[in-house]
């Protein structure tokens, strides 16, 4: 067929062939192995210096909360201070000092690990559940559902924290940890549920999802199998963060003597203890809680540094 | 779960629809005055308004036109893959394979999709998940349609990535969209499109996002593939040496409409239209080197504000007096060919100012206010 328009197509190529030619390089890429996302997210993660450390740091302290009762130089409960005035300054028997109690400083960091990390992690896992259910939920129906369940987060974020803790302190009995953790994570399950609806709108539109719908698989499949895997980046990123805001929080709200018992020992109780121990020198009450509060959320932020660069779907290795 | 609803909005025909006769045994898919409108906050655009056209079974044919034209919409609408609310299907049939598509319920519509109808998309870097090897998602595609173990599923995907030109499919299948270069991706999507032998295939705009070393052979294996397996082929592209080389018949579209129709050698060499022979001749090796290159002058109307009479009016240089005020329906000029413009009635046949009805109204332009 002589047409009066030249064929780009057939004159740019002698010989289209059905098979591919080697310009597209197939044979070069053999040895490579293959990598699916996740592991190349994981490779990323492992160059991150910061996030390594952050995650060495972070094992340790979770290391020190399982097995630091047991080797811990004295029972939490044990008053082996010399019951001076303001407690011991630290030493090479008491490595942190002593409170004015006389209690070992250094085994209440240890023994206050365990509650500290727990709040923040069940609390976190328990607004991360509900977040994802229901920011999958609304961002995959949209109309009404979506409607409903956005202004019920708008409800949630609020309910003032304090006041709520307050209430569960009264009604659950103060100084609950399961209280304290249904509080952080019913609270702040907002949060993560608009961050997983805003990923499940934009997927939505993507053309990998058109193009699944174009193959007539179901909607069901569509948005647990297409659309929430890629969701899910993001999202681990800000539980990590959220996990350290957590922890923080949890010293906070114990601080005020609304959180875990003051006859727990927790870092936010021990910070608690402290108050005032600045004016009159005994500065390792609260340094050593302190320090051991920082070092947690700082390692778990660069590891979550280190999670949002390895899950960027932009980033390449 | 009940609360996950249908992406695509619910079906836009209700219920005691009143459909036309089917079309003949040999035709796959015949469009009959389809209308696709999307309402958005500034009015409402009419992308397809009013086109016709058929389809045989294991033919080619062409949708040709510019960006913007409604050839996509055209097509997403055959799939029922327009998302409505923005979008509404306001009139026309569908009749595929002897059913009218439109009034089929959305469960129905999907056992369609994939099995006897399949797309190939424009972009094939964005058009695979990234999170699953290309082989899990070809053997989604069987799994979707056919009641076979996973196995097979796979090994069905494995099968269709070699016949699709891929070397070492095995192995293939199991990497992920990222290790693919956008050929291999692109002969992934046609794997996934023909994977369970369908009756038509629509392709928009295939080649588009691709090298031009590469298109030749993507257009190529779309070409092979068709004849293979007998498949109609709807092709979708803005490019006519595309058309010329790929397939039988050819529609124009313009501003929503087909303008022309007919094999795609009659129409490339004797355009009928004056907005197809604007298009010929404004290819660029049409003109000798040093020369002004032709141009088609005057932009695409407005959507909002569509000229009252024929569409190309503005533009048109042929332009004559039924031009402004009346919008030419197709009309036969000979055999097998259809062109829309008053140049092709009969004095007779062509309508004066004295006419009161216009024969197609103006496009509804209110605002229907934010949404």
């Amino acid at each position: 067929m002589t047409l009066p328009i030249q064929s780009s197509v057939a004159a740019e190529t002698g010989n289209p062939s059905i098979e591919p030619g080697p310009q597209e390089g197939v044979d070069v890429e053999v040895s490579l192995e293959s990598l699916s996302q996740w592991q190349l997210a994981l490779r990323r993660f492992l160059r991150h210096r910061m996030a390594l450390v952050g995650l060495a740091v972070f094992s340790a302290i979770i290391l020190i909360a399982i097995i630091g009762p047991i080797v811990a130089p004295y029972n939490p409960l044990d008053i082996p201070g010399a019951r001076l005035e303001g407690g011991d300054p630290p030493s090479l028997q008491h490595l942190f000092g002593t409170d004015d109690a006389g209690r070992d400083v250094f085994t209440n960091v240890i023994n206050g690990a365990h509650i500290s990390l727990a709040v923040g992690l069940f609390s976190t896992l328990i607004a991360g559940i509900i977040g994802v259910i229901v920011g999958a939920i609304a961002g995959a129906a949209g109309g009404f559902t979506d409607n409903l369940l956005m202004r019920i987060v708008d409800v949630t974020f609020a309910v003032p924290l304090l006041f709520l803790i307050l209430v569960a302190a009264v009604f659950f009995g103060q100084g609950s940890m399961i209280a304290l953790i249904l509080v952080f994570g019913l609270l702040q399950w907002g949060l993560i549920a608009r961050l997983v609806r805003a990923q499940f709108l934009s997927l939505r539109e993507t053309d990998f999802v058109e193009a699944a719908r174009a193959v007539g698989v179901s909607n069901l499949r569509i948005t647990f199998r297409h659309i929430l895997p890629n969701a899910l980046g993001p999202v681990i990123v800000v539980l990590t963060l959220l996990m350290a805001s957590n922890i923080v929080l949890e010293a906070f709200v114990s601080f005020l003597n609304f959180g875990i018992a003051p006859t727990e020992a927790t870092w936010g109780n021990a910070l608690s203890n402290s108050q005032g121990a600045m004016e009159d020198g005994n500065w390792w009450w609260a340094f050593f809680p302190g320090m051991a509060i920082a070092l947690t959320v700082i390692s778990i932020n660069f590891i979550g540094d280190g999670l949002h660069d390895a899950l960027d779907p932009r980033a390449r290795l | 779960m009940s609360t996950v609803v249908d992406l695509n909005g619910e079906s836009p025909a209700a219920e005691g629809r009143t459909v036309g006769p089917p079309p003949a045994a040999d035709v796959l898919l015949e469009v009959r005055g389809l209308k696709t409108y999307f309402h958005v906050m500034d009015g409402t655009v009419a992308a397809v308004d009013g086109v016709d056209f058929q389809l045989k079974r294991g033919e080619t044919l062409g949708l040709v036109g510019e960006s913007g034209c409604g050839k996509s919409v055209t097509s997403l609408t055959i799939m029922r893959l327009v998302d409505i609310p923005p979008g509404e299907i306001v009139a026309g049939e569908v009749w595929f394979d002897g059913r009218e598509i439109l009034s089929l319920p959305m469960a129905e519509m999907r056992k369609i999709r994939g099995a006897d109808m399949s797309m190939i998309f424009q972009e094939p870097m964005t058009s695979l998940n990234p999170v699953f090897t290309v082989g899990n998602q070809i053997a989604e595609a069987v799994k979707a349609h056919r009641p076979v173990s996973n196995r097979e599923a796979w090994n069905r995907g494995v099968e269709m990535l070699a016949a699709v030109g891929i070397p070492a499919p095995e192995r293939r299948a199991k990497q992920y969209p990222h290790e693919l270069s956008g050929g291999m991706r692109q002969r992934v999507m046609i794997a996934m499109a023909l994977s369970c032998d369908p009756k038509l295939v629509i392709a928009d705009e295939p080649t588009t996002a691709l090298d031009v070393t590469i298109q030749a052979q993507i257009l190529e294996l779309i070409k092979a593939m068709q004849e293979r397996t007998g498949a109609a082929l709807l092709l979708i592209t803005h490019d006519l040496a595309v058309v010329a080389e790929t397939v039988q018949r050819m529609a124009v579209m313009y501003a929503g409409k087909i303008v022309e129709t007919g094999t795609a050698e009659d129409v490339l060499l004797d355009p009928k239209h004056p907005y197809t022979q604007g298009l010929i001749t404004s290819i660029p090796s049409n003109v000798p080197r040093g020369q002004r290159l032709n141009v088609i002058r005057g932009t695409v109307p407005n959507p909002f504000r569509m000229p009252a009479g024929c569409r190309f009016e503005p533009r048109c240089p042929l332009v004559f007096e039924p031009c402004r005020d009346f919008d030419p329906p197709l009309r036969t000029t000979d055999l097998d060919r259809r062109a829309a413009c008053w140049l092709h009635y009969p004095p007779s046949e062509r309508p004066t100012v004295s006419d009161v009805a216009v024969p197609s109204a103006p496009v509804r332009t209110e605002r229907v206010g934010k949404r």
